[in-house]
């Protein structure tokens, strides 16, 4: 009846588990039951879980983004620890097992559940306010893809509670993660959340192709798209290209688990090295999904706080298209040591450094954007400036990988380990949080702390380098990843000085969650009256903070690139003479209760619970198509309830 | 979505709408598709093709398939405001190619320097 499921299921006997799984039923239950007190479910179904508003569902998925990046930063604070303790006859206080699982959960969770919905979030609200239109192209169906991506998050935090997580590291390479050698539950929890929530990225990238072909404000050729948004166009249509890839990866090994084929075990003729290249042919692609919409970021911050326009608008588009293709011909430079000849071997390596040179472009375009700009340092432009000189640390110690005589000396150490977090925490990271900075009073209405904001950086910063900085030299010294106890105790002062640097971070964490608190408590001094807090040179600086649901009362008339920073050259902005009716697309609980389903489906076939999956995966089709059926789905906003809030917003703006 | 056409600014995306297909067009494709469909399954399972033809012929036969689903179902065609969908198109099979040859030969080459992994657990038991 319940397939594997079992009490043996909850960790009872593990203390570390327990506690934790004690304490994250603890936390929700808690929130569940403040929002039941001050009954506030009705206003949080209406405005937040049905909502389709590009906006709202950005919002959303950044706050999954910053909650995940919670869970995944305890995990390393973790096993930091542990690898501090952890040398000679010391074994520290993680079993390997318990071990193996942290260091897996810290991938998996940061990758998928913290720099996708960050990226994913801030384009799904940016976006379309740039290209001055009022939704993405199916709002209905940007839901159903966040809901998805939140769904395959509460599988993989529901695997703390209930059962295990994969001990296979964060990419579960066979033949270690087959059901030969990970008989548990573990690698299932991994793909099927993988799984569900893949779908729910493909679908977003589809949604925000088709926006960013097919809708833009009226005169807003490509070439006068703002860097932001051709930089979401490469990395969305990446995902399009690349997630179908990982899809059918995880779709065989899940048929080898589940029904006994053999696509990548050792018998019967699988191959685990075809897992490997195809993982990385999707794996690849990914870092630049992550990576462009962080490039997209940091240029429109520096060009704002420089008072200039990007430097080379055009060499730019070129470079971010050209990684967009190049990103597909690299892949091999993540298994050069898994026995391919010479030749590929040298063919992928000198792609990966020809890749290295649009990036390069686009680092002395920033740099010639400050030139002898009218530079303000805000927040937002210490996490680019800190972003520049960081990213290209982590991209030189990049090209040297990508000689595959020096990946054969360092491949699998703990350099490795430092050359990734140093692109992804310095590139992903700190675009993802320059992006949150930037775009906040937009969002909500009103600046945060400008002090706790700086401090915030500085510690992330310092951190980052005191956290990574002896991994580079241990990992020389010949620390491989994925250790959770050492003999050699010469290493133990580089870790325990890594170590200092993930309390550094955690300063830098706690220094964020307190600039947000104070912000919210003094909001009402707070308020951006003027929509435009920052000086702004693109379109969402033109409508009010945060933006009415329909973004813009007359959709702007674009004549060149930056077309607000146009708009505010040709004089004071007057009320327009007339304004039509506008259609908003109306609430709908298809993406939440799709994604309940999903979750119920994705549980069930992890635990063998075949009835429960059958009728989960019905339920949820029934619901997609059933709410796809609905023909009403649109409600009118009328020209004069325009007209008057329009008149209310520039009142408000004239100076006092 | 009719928000969405009104709303419309530029010019190349107005107007596509008029090619999304008739029911004559889509009768058509999913009539060209069940035999070339029902051609596969007579090419494999008779000897109509030289026996070791027969990969070859699916293949030819599973391309004419995708012609027929992108020209019908997909409405890509030749003319000036189908920018968009012939530069996906070639997208796709750019990347189609570049990761199809890439791993066939990326596999070829390890299958030539490396053991296959059956033999290499034989040789460690």
């Amino acid at each position: 009846m319940l397939g594997k499921l079992s009490w043996a299921a909850i960790p009872f006997d593990q203390p570390i588990p327990m506690a934790a799984s004690v304490l994250v039923c603890v936390g929700m239950l808690s929130v569940l039951g403040l929002v039941t007190w001050k009954g506030w479910w009705s206003y949080l179904w209406r405005e937040w879980l049905t909502s389709v508003d590009h906006k709202r569902i950005g919002v959303m998925y950044v706050l999954l983004a910053l909650v995940m990046l919670l869970r995944g930063f305890v995990d390393a604070i973790m096993m930091r620890t542990q690898l501090a303790i952890a040398a000679g006859a010391a074994q520290g206080y993680l079993p390997p097992e318990h071990y193996d699982q942290i260091f897996s959960a810290h991938g998996t969770i940061m990758i998928f559940f913290v720099a996708m919905p960050f990226m994913v979030g801030l384009m799904n609200f940016v976006v379309p306010l740039q290209l001055g239109v009022r939704d993405v192209a199916f709002p209905v169906l940007n839901a159903v893809s966040f809901w998805l991506t939140a769904a395959g998050a509460l599988l993989v935090n529901a695997s703390l509670v209930v059962g295990e997580f994969a001990r296979t590291g964060w990419l579960a390479y066979p033949p270690l993660s087959e059901l030969q050698f990970s008989p548990g539950v573990g690698v299932d929890y991994y793909l099927w959340a993988l799984q569900i929530s893949g779908i729910g990225t493909l679908l977003a990238g589809i949604n925000l192709v088709t926006t960013l072909l097919k809708l833009r404000a009226p005169g807003m050729g490509y070439m006068r798209m703002p860097v932001f948004c051709w930089t979401a166009l490469a990395s969305n249509l990446l995902i399009v290209a690349a997630f179908p890839i990982l899809t059918a990866t995880f779709a065989m090994l899940l048929l080898d688990r589940y029904v006994g084929m053999h696509f990548f075990t050792n018998d019967g003729g699988g191959n685990a090295m075809m897992f490997v290249n195809l993982i990385w042919a999707w794996g690849h692609p990914e870092v630049y999904i992550l990576i462009l919409p962080a490039f997209g970021i940091f240029s429109e911050v520096i060009a704002t706080f420089s008072g200039k326009a990007l430097f080379g608008y055009r060499s730019m588009v070129m470079a971010t298209m050209a990684i967009c293709v190049l990103s597909f011909t690299v892949w091999l430079h993540h298994f050069f040591t898994m026995g391919a000849g010479a030749n590929v071997n040298a063919i992928f390596g000198i792609m990966s450094m020809i890749i290295a040179v649009p990036t390069g472009v686009k680092v002395f375009n920033w740099l010639f954007t400050l030139y002898r700009g009218r530079i303000r340092f805000e927040v937002p432009l210490l996490w680019a400036l800190g972003f520049m000189i960081t990213f290209v640390i982590g991209g030189l110690t990049g090209v040297l990988l990508a000689v595959p005589p020096v990946d054969f000396v360092v491949h699998n150490s703990a350099f490795l380990v430092a050359h990734f977090h140093n692109v992804i925490i310095g590139g992903v990271l700190f675009g993802g949080m320059a992006g949150f900075y930037y775009w906040f009073p937009k969002a909500f209405g009103f600046t945060l702390d400008r002090r706790l904001g700086a401090i915030s950086f500085w510690c992330w910063l310092i951190g980052f380098y005191l956290a990574f900085m002896p991994l580079y030299a241990v990992g020389l010294l010949g620390m491989t990843r994925r250790m959770q106890h050492y003999a050699d105790v010469t290493w133990q002062p580089y870790l325990i000085v890594a170590e200092a640097g993930a309390i550094v971070i955690l300063c830098g964490i706690v220094a964020t969650i307190a600039q947000i608190v104070v912000s919210i408590r003094t909001r009402e001094r707070r308020r951006d009256r003027t929509g435009d807090p920052w000086n702004g040179r693109t379109l969402e600086w033109s409508t009010a903070s945060p933006p009415p649901a329909y973004n813009f009362a007359v959709l702007p008339r674009v004549e060149s690139l930056d077309a607000f920073w146009a708009m505010k050259q040709r004089g004071p902005i007057v009320p327009a003479q007339r304004y039509d009716p506008i259609e908003v697309p109306a609430n709908s609980p298809n993406g939440f209760v799709t994604a309940f389903f999903a979750v119920v489906t994705g549980f069930a076939l992890i635990w063998h619970i075949w009835w429960m999956a059958i009728l989960g995966l019905a339920c949820a089709a029934l619901t997609l198509l059933g709410f796809g059926w609905i023909e009403r789905v649109e409600h009118e906003v009328s020209g004069e309830k325009l007209a008057d809030a329009e008149r209310a917003r520039l009142r408000t703006m004239e100076p006092a | 979505m009719e928000e969405h056409s009104k709303q419309q600014g530029d010019a190349r995306s107005k107007g596509e709408n008029e090619h999304a297909g008739s029911f004559v067009t889509y009768t058509a494709g999913l009539v060209f598709a069940v035999l070339l469909t029902g051609a596969s399954f007579v090419v494999s399972q008779t000897g109509l093709l030289w026996a070791p033809g027969v990969p070859a012929g699916l293949a030819v036969l599973a391309i004419a398939q995708m012609g027929v689903h992108l020209v019908f179902f997909l409405h890509i065609g030749t003319g000036p405001d189908h920018t968009n969908t012939v530069l996906a198109l070639a997208f796709g099979i750019l990347i189609v190619t570049l990761v199809v040859s890439g791993s066939l030969w990326i596999m070829a080459n390890l299958n030539a320097n490396m053991m296959a992994p059956s033999e290499l657990m034989r040789m460690q038991r």
